[in-house]
């Protein structure tokens, strides 16, 4: 079974974001695999040890993006391949991964529901409509039989159970698995491994961003909070003066 | 790395290019890939269980070090025929440094990957490597190595237990006993040694099963707690004879090359920890308020956390520059070879002051990091509820095994001194061109380029080395071993001169490579360490020209060193300012 992994690469959980002329400051930096789209590439490596086939990762980004792909591969990933494409908004970057997945064979597409830095969500939605595939999102468990997906989704208060045919796209959720740590060995493999760049031009693809960021700031500094002293009935009189007076949220 | 094999000690002859260097901005992808599985393991397995693994919670360490065994975080220096990855030191390295996290499971895995497995991997001979590597890189055997004795630490050939062949030639009987062995509690394999006919010092593989070996308690330690350290004894312990390591009579040979290595790991261990104590410290800082401010916008902090900043990144130069040396000398070895290991383990020993060197600065940097740490937590920092505690207990052992920092201060002269005998290292006609030079007036040059003043900083302290070296060894002679404060200072200004010429180096190769912005962080933390190394040297110089020479010939020799101590200071409270602003905005060691 083969199976294609999206993924992309963002800033570490841990960094410190700060602005610099307006825009991210990226320098100094660490980036990583997306946290659900390590999910995914688990998810693919463990079908792939149960089933056989080949898993490929597939990501839209710039040059810097080899090293989340890298590490892809490192983790077991059999092919990789970088759409160079910097700076691509949703609709952009799905068109791109259509056209690059086009002709390729494949059982099942995997991704994380949501990347941790953007937030938006939308490019494995956005990828199963541009090619026509059925779709599970936010997905915690797994199992493919007969040429079907059984997928298990959180929904509020409970959980629904969802069975696809192949070819799909399915979006990973935290609780699916515990991704791998590359090993030495899988890292020293993957400087063999086939990483393949490919531009737009090759693609044949023209296409342009329809979403323009116009400002970007970070959230005002957290102050320290305010501790109201008395008794309970002249507090609760006092918060309610100072959430209408000071606050003004009712 | 270069490719150019440089010999070991000659920088304080010879002038070095920052292109020959290795710093740690010319880690690979897969190097940093690495890097990231060891601490990414240690974030995920290790911290979670280290208060468990404080208390050595049954077979845990074994169970970590078996989980490690998996990644291939073992097997990095063994080679690949016998199941390991066969790494390059800097990879090797970047897992210890990347390890440290885990508290005493760093210990654990230094022991076993280290003092433990090497032996085997330099001295084994087939079959031995054949039995043993194989398991050890994958966690399935574990070793420990047991050198020290009840009577002998430091004076390691003073060893008293014995071994004594049987009457059929097929095994050893040893009689003996050997204290503070790290890992013996779980160990399946001892590297230990003893004298065959009382003389002969011996390298044997003692398996722990063996009939007549036994183990005393556990020590209670100051720190480290979590890492098992007990007493291994001998009573008529049968050992094969096919478990001699390397040859008869040449266990030194396996003990002090051994040791080399455990040095400038030691050392890299050090400078993780150093980063680890700074981060916490920083953090910290950024959040307790006095005075209503954060404590980290007091001066007095910000000019401890520049200075462990400066500190740090003058013992991490050094130690990737060493490994980066040491690399390029084994890229120049068939390791296809019968003699791979002993030519790989004669080649670290090349570097056997530069090994010292590393082990004595990262130690010290340790204990200096840590106390600050500490201060910086102010109250708090004496309790168990924070981890300044630990790490402040935790590095104090440091300075003592892999050599004392004591003896290690011994080795680097000692070595220096036989290397120039030998003419393995120009340093008596060196001395002598800088007697003639020190005679004649000069009238200083200012360069202007980057890091400029720095550099000639760098050039005057291999100067007073050598001069303080030269009048020691001319005044003494073959009776300088006697002057042991002597050689310290003289220790002293080779580890001083070391570390400052890494850290400019490293500073110049980032300037080369990527211009005055990207050096700026590195320029700043050298011109710190180099400002405040250069006022100790000029001390610590005077201090033994006073001990050796007395009248007119001090005289003259005090203002000889005038000259070449003489800098221009920077200001330094501004510099440590602006240092500990990055790390404080960044909250963790940054370059």
């Amino acid at each position: 079974m083969n199976i294609l992994v999206c993924l992309k690469q963002t800033f570490d959980t841990e960094a410190k974001i700060e602005l610099k002329d307006g825009k991210i400051n990226a320098q100094g930096i660490k980036n990583i695999i997306n946290p659900y789209d390590e999910f995914a590439v688990e998810e693919a490596l463990k079908l792939k040890e149960a089933n056989g086939g080949e898993v490929t990762t597939i990501s839209v980004g710039s040059d810097q993006t080899q090293e989340a792909l890298r590490q892809a591969l490192a983790m077991g990933a059999d092919k990789a391949i970088l759409v160079e494409f910097p700076n691509s908004d949703e609709h952009a970057t799905a068109k791109a991964l259509a056209k690059a997945v086009q002709g390729m064979e494949f059982d099942l597409i995997l991704g994380g529901h949501v990347a941790i830095d953007d937030n938006s969500g939308q490019i494995a939605i956005r990828l199963a409509e541009e090619l026509d595939l059925p779709q599970v999102n936010v997905v915690t468990k797994l199992e493919i039989n007969d040429g079907k997906a059984v997928c298990t989704r959180e929904i509020e208060g409970g959980v629904q159970i969802v069975e696809t045919p192949l070819p799909t796209v399915i979006t990973c959720q935290k609780g699916l698995n515990e991704p791998r740590y590359p090993s030495l060995k899988g890292i020293m493999q993957a400087k063999k491994k086939e990483l393949k760049r490919i531009g737009l031009e090759e693609l044949g693809l023209t296409v342009d961003n329809k979403v323009e960021i116009l400002e970007v700031f970070l959230p005002p500094q957290k102050e320290a909070g305010k501790v109201i002293e008395g008794e309970a009935e002249e507090a609760a009189g006092e918060l309610v003066r100072l959430l209408k007076e000071e606050a003004k949220v009712i | 790395m270069s490719g150019e094999i440089i010999k070991g000690g000659s920088f304080l002859v010879e002038a070095v290019e920052p292109q020959n260097v290795f710093t740690p901005e010319d880690f690979t992808d897969e190097h940093k890939m690495i890097a990231d599985t060891a601490a990414s393991f240690v974030e995920g397995e290790v911290e979670p269980v280290i208060d468990d693994l404080e208390e050595q919670k049954d077979n845990l360490m074994r169970e970590l070090l078996e989980k490690a065994g998996e990644l291939g975080l073992l097997g990095a220096d063994v080679p690949e025929e016998y199941g390991g990855m066969e790494l390059d030191k800097i990879s090797s390295m970047l897992i210890t440094e990347n390890i440290i996290k885990g508290g005493s499971f760093s210990l654990g895995h230094g022991a076993h990957t280290g003092i433990g497995s090497l032996p085997i991997v330099f001295f084994g001979n087939k079959q031995q490597k054949e039995k043993y590597l194989p398991g050890l890189a994958s966690g399935e055997k574990l070793a420990a190595y047991a050198l020290t004795e009840p009577g002998s630490g430091s004076d390691a050939l003073s060893a008293k237990t014995k071994a004594v062949l049987s009457e059929d030639g097929k095994y050893y009987t040893l009689n003996g006993s050997k204290q503070f062995i790290t890992n013996a509690g779980f160990a399946d394999v001892f590297v230990t040694y003893a004298k065959i006919d009382g003389d002969k010092f011996t390298a044997f593989i003692v398996d722990t099963d063996t009939e007549g070996l036994s183990l005393g308690v556990e020590e209670k330690k100051l720190g480290i707690k979590g890492s098992s350290t007990r007493s291994v004894i001998f009573e008529d312990a049968k050992v094969p004879v096919e478990n001699v390591l390397y040859e008869i009579g040449k266990g030194h040979v396996v003990a002090f090359n051994i040791l080399n290595i455990g040095r400038y790991k030691l050392a890299i261990g050090c400078i993780g920890s150093s980063k680890l104590a700074l981060q916490y410290a920083v953090k910290y800082a950024n959040e307790r308020k006095q005075f209503k401010v954060p404590i980290s916008s007091f001066g007095l902090i910000k000019e401890k956390i520049g200075m462990m900043a400066a500190r740090i990144f003058a013992s991490e130069s050094m130690a990737y520059r060493t490994a980066g040396m040491i690399d390029d000398m084994l890229h120049n070895i068939d390791m296809n070879a019968e003699d791979a290991g002993l030519k790989t383990a004669e080649g670290i020993a090349e570097y056997a002051i530069e090994c010292s060197i590393n082990k004595i600065h990262g130690s010290e940097v340790l204990d200096y990091a840590a106390d600050e740490t500490l201060q910086i937590y102010g109250g708090y920092g004496y309790t168990q509820e924070y981890p300044a505690e630990r790490i402040y207990r935790d590095s104090r052992i440091n300075r003592i095994f892999e050599g004392t920092n004591e003896i290690n201060r011994m080795i680097i002269p000692g070595t220096l001194l036989r290397k120039a005998m030998k003419g393995e290292l120009p340093l008596l006609a060196a001395a002598k061109k800088l007697q003639e030079e020190l005679l004649t007036p000069s009238m200083p040059v200012e360069d202007t380029s980057f890091l400029g003043e720095q550099k000639q900083i760098v050039e005057k302290a291999k100067k007073i080395v050598l001069m303080v070296a030269g009048t020691a060894a001319q005044k003494y002679g073959q009776n300088i071993q006697e002057q042991q404060e002597v050689l310290g200072k003289t220790a002293d200004l080779v580890i001083e001169t070391f570390a400052m010429e890494s850290a400019l180096l490293r500073a110049l190769k980032a300037y080369d490579a990527g211009g005055e912005e990207a050096a700026a962080m590195k320029g700043l933390l050298a011109k710190i360490y180099i400002n405040d190394s250069i006022g100790r040297m000029d001390l610590w110089a005077k201090e033994a020209l006073a001990a050796i020479e007395e009248g007119d010939v001090l005289r003259t020799q005090l203002v000889a060193l005038r000259k070449l101590a003489r800098y221009n200071p920077i200001n330094s409270v501004a510099a440590k300012r602006q240092a500990a602003d990055a790390v404080i905005a960044a909250e963790e060691y940054v370059v």
